[in-house]
C-alpha cells in the first residue's frame, strides 16, 4: 500500500540550512499538490546552537507535525544523538558524512552534503542534495522538485539559469546517493490537487494578511518573540495614504498609542507576547473603559516572566480573558490553525468595531512559525464591519444609554471626553453610585453583540466530549479520529471564539457528563473557564514548551474515556 | 466638558495655580481658532492623571475633544492621535509627577521623533492629587509627607533635561501670568515639532511657592522668576543652556529649533519614495 504521509526532521546547528531545508521541502511538496506543514523550534541564541525543524507532507490536510520520523536528516553527531530515538522502526537516518561518521547499521545513509553541493558549482545547494535524496526515498517524482527549483530561481536575473542548472544537478546527485543505498520507504501516494488554489505561509503572516483584509490602518508594536514577524510584515506592507506601522519604544507606549489611534477614528492594532501583554494591562483596561476599538495579538510563548521565549504554551488564557484590574471581561479569539490566524484577525477587527472596545487574538508560537498550505482566502467574500460614526452636531452625549452609541471622530462635531476614570454620559469624571452601575452594565451589555460565534460539533449525542482550543486543535483532532477508528465513543467540540462563548455552544456543553480539554498549561485554564460557566470540564495538561504528540493524546484520552465506562457499568 | 456637568465633583483648591493654566490654554485655543478658522473640534486635549489632568474637564468656552488617559501615559496616547490624524492640533496637559516621574520614559522617543504636539507641564513640585508626596522637582532636602526627614534625591532641572534630549521648542511659564503663558502655549502650538511649555503652577495646599516665584518685598523675598532677556536668541542652544543653568527661574521662550523636520514631515517624505503592494498582490506572493 502506498503511504499517504511522510515526516522528516532536519537537525543540526543554526545556519546549516536546517530551516531552509524544511521550508524548501514544504514549498516543493505544496507546489506538487501535497499538503504540508512545518514545525520549527529555535534556540534563543542568535547564531548557531542546536536547532531542528520538521516537515510533514501528506495527501490529506496536515493536522499535526507528526509524532514519528520517517527520515531524520542530521548535520552533526550531537543532532544524531539527540533525535535518533524519534525515528520510527524502519525509518532512515540521512547524515552528513563530510562532518562525521556513523557505523552502518542498515538504517543510516551517509552523504558528504557540502562536497556534493560544491561539485555542482553552487556550494549553497546542500539542501537540494538532501531534497533529492529524500524524494528518492519515497519515490516522489523528480520533476516535482525540478519544477520547484525552476520556479524559485527564475527571478529575472542574469545568473538564474546557472543557479537552476546547479540546483537540478544537486537534486540528482542526492537522488543517486539514495538510489545507491538501496533504501526505500515505500511510495508516497500521488497528490490530488486541491480544488481551491492554495497559498503557503506562516501563522503570523496569515494573521498580518487577515488584519490588512480587515482594513487595519495603524500598527504600533514593540519587538518580541514570537510576535516579531508581524511587526516586520507591517513595517514593510502597512504603507500608503492614511496607513502606517511604527516600532514603539515599549509595549506601554504601543498600547496607549493604538488607543489614541482608535480614538482618532482608525482601525489600530498591536502584537506582542506574554511579557508585553503584562505591560499593556493598564492600557487594555483603558480601552475597555473609554470604549475604543483596538486589536491586540498575543502570540503566546512559555511564561511566566521571561519564561520560555522561543517555545510554545497556552498559558495566557486567563490573563487575556481578564487582562486588566477591575471589572473587565475581554473578548478573546484563539485561532487553531494557520488558516484560522487569517480569519481570527478579520473576526477580531469586526468585533472591536461592533462593540467598540479591545479584542485580544490569542495565537501561539507553534502557529506563528509554522508554514502550512491553506486555501487562498476569497477576499471579495469577506464581511468587513466598521464602527458607526457620529454625524450629528455638538452637544453629543457619547456614553448615553445601555448599549453601543455612534462614535465621534475628532475633527468633526461631537466633542466629548474619552476618560479612563469612571465617567458620565459626556465622559467627565463621576463617582455617583447610580452612574457607576449604569456604566458598568453598559460595558458588559455590549458583549452581547459578540454572541454570534460559530463552532464545530460532532457526535453531539455522546455524553463525553473532547474540546481542544487554539493550537492544540490539530493534534487533538488527529487523536480524536484515531480514537473513533478504534471504536471509542466521544463527541467533538471546537471554537476559536473563546469569549464570549456562543450561548448555543454553552447550552450543549452544559448537558455533557464531561468535557475533556487537552491544553498546554499547568492550571487547565480553559477547563477552569468552562467550569466557571457551568460546564463539567476537566483538563489534560502538558507544559513542556512543546506541542502535544498525537500518540500521547490517544493514550491519555482513552484512559479518561475508559474511566467513564467503568463508572457507568452497574455495580 | 466640564464644570457644567452636574456629576463632576472635582474642584481645584482655592488659589491653585492650575486655574491660571486653564485660562491660558483657553485663550491660546481661542486665538488659534480665530486665526486658523479651523473648528474648535480640530483640537484634542490629552491629559494624564493628577490635579493637573483634570484641566480637560474644567475647560470653559467652546469645547475641544478631550482624552483623560492614564497616569504618565499622555505622550504615547497623543502620539497615536497625532500620527493618525496629523491635521489635528494635539495639546497635552501633565503634572510634574505624571510627566517627569512615571511618564519620563516617553519623553526621549518623542524628542527623537520631533512629534508635532504641545505639552503643557503643570509643575507644582509635589504630587497634589495623592496629597503631598515628593516629586522629581521637589528640592533636595525638601520635607513632604513621603520625605519626612528631607528628600534624599537631587531635584531635576526640567528645562535643562529637555534641552539635553533635543526637544525643539522649550518655553518656561508661570500660571500667575496667564496672558504671557497663553502666548507661550500658542507659540508652542505653532511650532512644527515637539514643544514643551513648562509651567510653574503652585499648589496652594501642599507646596505654596507663590512668594518664592514672585518675591515679596515686605517679607524680604527676592523673586525667583526673571524674564528671558529680549536679546536672547532662542535658536542658540548654548545661550539656552546658560539661561537654564543660571540662578532662579527664566520665564519666556528658551529654545526654538525650526530646522528639524517633524515626524509627520519625515513620514510624508518617506511615503513618497515607498511603493506598496495591494492586498491581492500580497496574498498572491504566497502562492505555492
Ligand atoms: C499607575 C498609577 N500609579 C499611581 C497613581 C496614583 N497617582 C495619581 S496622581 C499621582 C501623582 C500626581 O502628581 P502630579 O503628576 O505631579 O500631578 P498633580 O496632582 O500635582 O497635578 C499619582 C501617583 C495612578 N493613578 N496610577
Ligand atoms: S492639591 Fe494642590 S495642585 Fe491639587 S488642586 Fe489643590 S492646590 Fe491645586
Ligand atoms: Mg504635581
Amino acid at each position: 500500500m502506498k503511504s499517504q504521509d511522510f515526516v522528516v526532521r532536519f537537525a543540526g546547528e543554526g545556519g546549516q540550512g536546517v530551516v531552509t531545508s524544511a521550508e524548501g521541502l514544504a514549498q516543493a511538496a505544496a507546489q506538487a499538490g501535497y499538503h504540508a506543514q512545518t514545525f520549527a523550534t529555535f534556540p534563543s541564541q542568535i547564531l548557531g546552537g542546536p536547532t531542528w525543524t520538521q516537515a510533514r507532507i501528506s495527501t490529506r490536510p496536515v493536522l499535526s507535525p507528526g509524532d514519528q520520523l520517517d527520515v531524520l536528516v542530521v548535520f552533526n553527531r550531537e543532532a544524531y544523538e539527540t533525535h535518533r530515538q524519534e525515528v520510527r522502526e524502519n525509518g532512515v537516518i540521512v547524515f552528513d558524512s563530510g562532518t562525521f561518521e556513523l557505523v552502518a547499521n542498515g538504517r543510516t545513509l551517509g552523504m558528504p552534503f557540502e562536497a556534493l553541493a560544491k561539485s555542482t558549482g553552487n556550494p549553497r545547494a546542500t539542501n537540494m542534495v538532501i531534497m533529492g535524496a529524500l524524494a528518492q526515498l519515497v519515490n516522489m517524482p523528480q520533476e516535482y522538485l525540478e519544477q520547484f527549483v525552476k520556479q524559485r530561481f527564475s527571478r529575472g536575473r542574469s545568473g538564474d539559469e546557472e543557479i537552476i542548472r546547479a540546483n537540478i544537478m544537486a537534486l540528482s546527485l542526492g537522488r543517486q546517493e539514495a538510489l545507491r543505498s538501496g533504501f526505500n520507504l515505500g511510495e508516497l501516494a500521488l497528490p490530488t490537487k486541491p480544488e481551491r488554489e492554495h497559498i503557503l505561509l506562516k501563522g503570523n503572516e496569515a494573521a498580518a494578511l487577515g488584519a490588512l483584509a480587515a482594513g487595519v490602518d495603524v500598527y504600533i508594536g514593540y519587538p518580541i518573540s514570537p510576535a516579531n514577524t508581524i511587526l516586520i510584515f507591517m513595517e514593510r506592507n502597512l504603507v500608503g495614504p492614511g496607513k502606517f506601522a511604527y516600532q514603539a519604544s515599549s509595549e506601554i507606549e504601543a498600547i496607549n498609542a493604538i488607543i489614541g489611534a482608535g480614538y482618532a477614528g482608525k482601525k489600530a492594532m498591536t502584537a506582542t507576547s506574554g511579557p508585553g501583554l503584562s505591560l499593556m494591562k493598564e492600557g487594555i483596561g483603558m480601552g475597555w473603559m473609554t470604549e475604543v476599538p483596538v486589536v491586540i495579538v498575543n502570540v503566546q510563548r512559555g511564561g511566566p516572566a521571561t519564561g520560555l521565549p522561543t517555545k510554545t504554551e497556552q498559558s495566557d488564557l486567563m490573563s487575556s480573558l481578564y487582562p486588566a484590574h477591575g471589572d473587565v471581561s475581554m473578548p478573546v479569539i484563539a485561532p487553531g490553525t494557520v488558516e484560522e490566524c487569517f480569519y481570527a484577525m478579520v473576526n477580531a477587527f469586526n468585533w472591536a468595531e461592533r462593540y467598540q472596545g479591545p479584542v485580544i487574538v490569542l495565537s501561539e508560537q507553534i502557529l506563528s512559525e509554522r508554514t502550512q498550505d491553506i486555501p487562498r482566502p476569497d477576499l471579495s467574500s469577506l464581511v468587513i464591519e466598521n464602527r458607526e460614526v457620529y454625524r450629528g452636531s455638538n452637544g453629543y452625549l457619547r456614553y448615553e444609554g445601555p448599549g453601543v452609541t455612534p462614535f465621534p471622530v475628532p475633527g468633526s462635531p461631537g466633542a466629548y471626553n474619552a476618560n479612563a476614570s469612571e465617567h458620565d454620559t459626556h465622559g467627565d469624571t463621576t463617582h455617583l453610585p447610580s452612574r457607576r452601575v449604569e456604566m458598568t452594565e453598559r460595558r458588559f451589555a455590549k458583549l452581547k453583540l459578540l454572541e454570534d460565534g460559530t463552532y464545530e460539533c460532532e457526535h453531539r449525542e455522546e455524553p463525553v466530549a473532547v474540546m481542544p482550543w487554539g493550537g492544540s486543535k490539530g493534534p487533538v483532532r488527529e487523536a480524536y479520529e484515531a480514537l473513533l477508528d478504534r471504536g471509542e465513543r466521544l463527541g467533538w467540540y471546537y471554537t476559536m471564539q473563546i469569549n464570549p462563548l456562543s450561548p448555543r455552544l454553552l447550552n450543549e456543553l452544559r448537558q455533557k457528563e464531561r468535557v475533556i480539554v487537552p491544553e498546554l498549561n499547568y492550571l487547565g485554564q480553559f477547563a477552569a473557564f468552562l467550569r466557571s460557566q457551568g460546564v463539567r470540564a476537566e483538563a489534560i495538561t502538558q507544559y513542556t514548551g512543546l506541542p502535544f504528540k498525537v500518540r500521547d493524546l490517544v493514550a491519555r484520552l482513552e484512559e479518561r474515556v475508559r474511566v467513564r465506562q467503568k463508572r457507568t457499568v452497574p455495580a | 466638558m466640564s464644570a457644567k456637568g452636574r456629576e463632576y465633583d472635582f474642584k481645584w483648591c482655592p488659589g491653585c495655580g492650575d486655574f491660571g493654566v486653564r485660562r491660558a490654554l483657553e485663550w491660546a485655543l481661542e486665538a488659534r481658532t480665530m486665526r486658523t478658522e479651523l473648528p474648535i473640534e480640530s483640537n484634542v486635549v490629552v491629559s494624564g492623571i493628577g490635579c493637573s489632568g483634570n484641566l480637560v474637564h474644567l475647560l470653559e468656552g467652546p469645547q475641544p475633544y478631550g482624552f483623560h488617559g492614564l497616569h504618565g501615559r499622555s505622550l504615547p496616547l497623543a502620539f497615536g492621535v497625532k500620527m493618525s490624524r496629523p491635521e489635528l492640533n494635539v495639546v497635552i496637559t501633565a503634572g510634574d509627577g505624571d510627566f517627569l516621574s512615571i511618564g519620563v520614559e516617553h519623553i526621549p522617543p518623542q524628542a527623537l521623533r520631533n512629534l508635532d504636539v504641545t505639552v503643557v507641564v503643570m509643575d507644582n513640585g509635589v504630587y497634589g492629587l495623592t496629597k503631598g508626596q515628593s516629586s522629581p522637582t521637589t528640592p533636595q532636602g525638601g520635607v513632604t509627607v513621603s520625605t519626612p526627614y528631607g528628600k534624599l534625591e537631587a531635584a531635576l532641572n526640567p528645562l535643562e533635561f529637555y534641552l539635553t534630549l533635543g526637544v525643539t521648542f522649550i518655553a518656561s511659564g508661570f500660571s500667575g501670568r496667564p496672558k504671557e503663558l497663553a502666548k507661550l502655549i500658542e507659540a508652542g502650538m505653532d511650532h512644527q515639532g515637539f514643544a514643551i511649555v513648562h509651567v510653574q503652577s503652585p499648589c496652594t495646599t501642599y507646596n505654596d511657592t507663590y512668594d518664592v516665584i514672585k518675591g515679596d518685598s515686605k517679607k524680604g523675598i527676592q523673586p525667583k522668576a526673571w524674564n528671558v532677556p529680549q536679546e536672547h536668541d532662542p535658536a542658540d542652544r548654548d545661550a539656552a543652556y546658560k539661561l537654564v543653568r543660571a540662578e532662579g527661574l527664566p520665564i519666556g521662550i528658551i529654545y526654538r529649533n525650526t530646522a528639524v523636520p517633524s515626524l509627520a514631515q519625515r513620514q510624508d517624505q518617506q511615503g513618497k519614495k515607498v511603493s506598496h503592494r495591494s492586498l491581492e498582490q500580497l496574498v498572491d506572493s504566497y502562492r505555492v
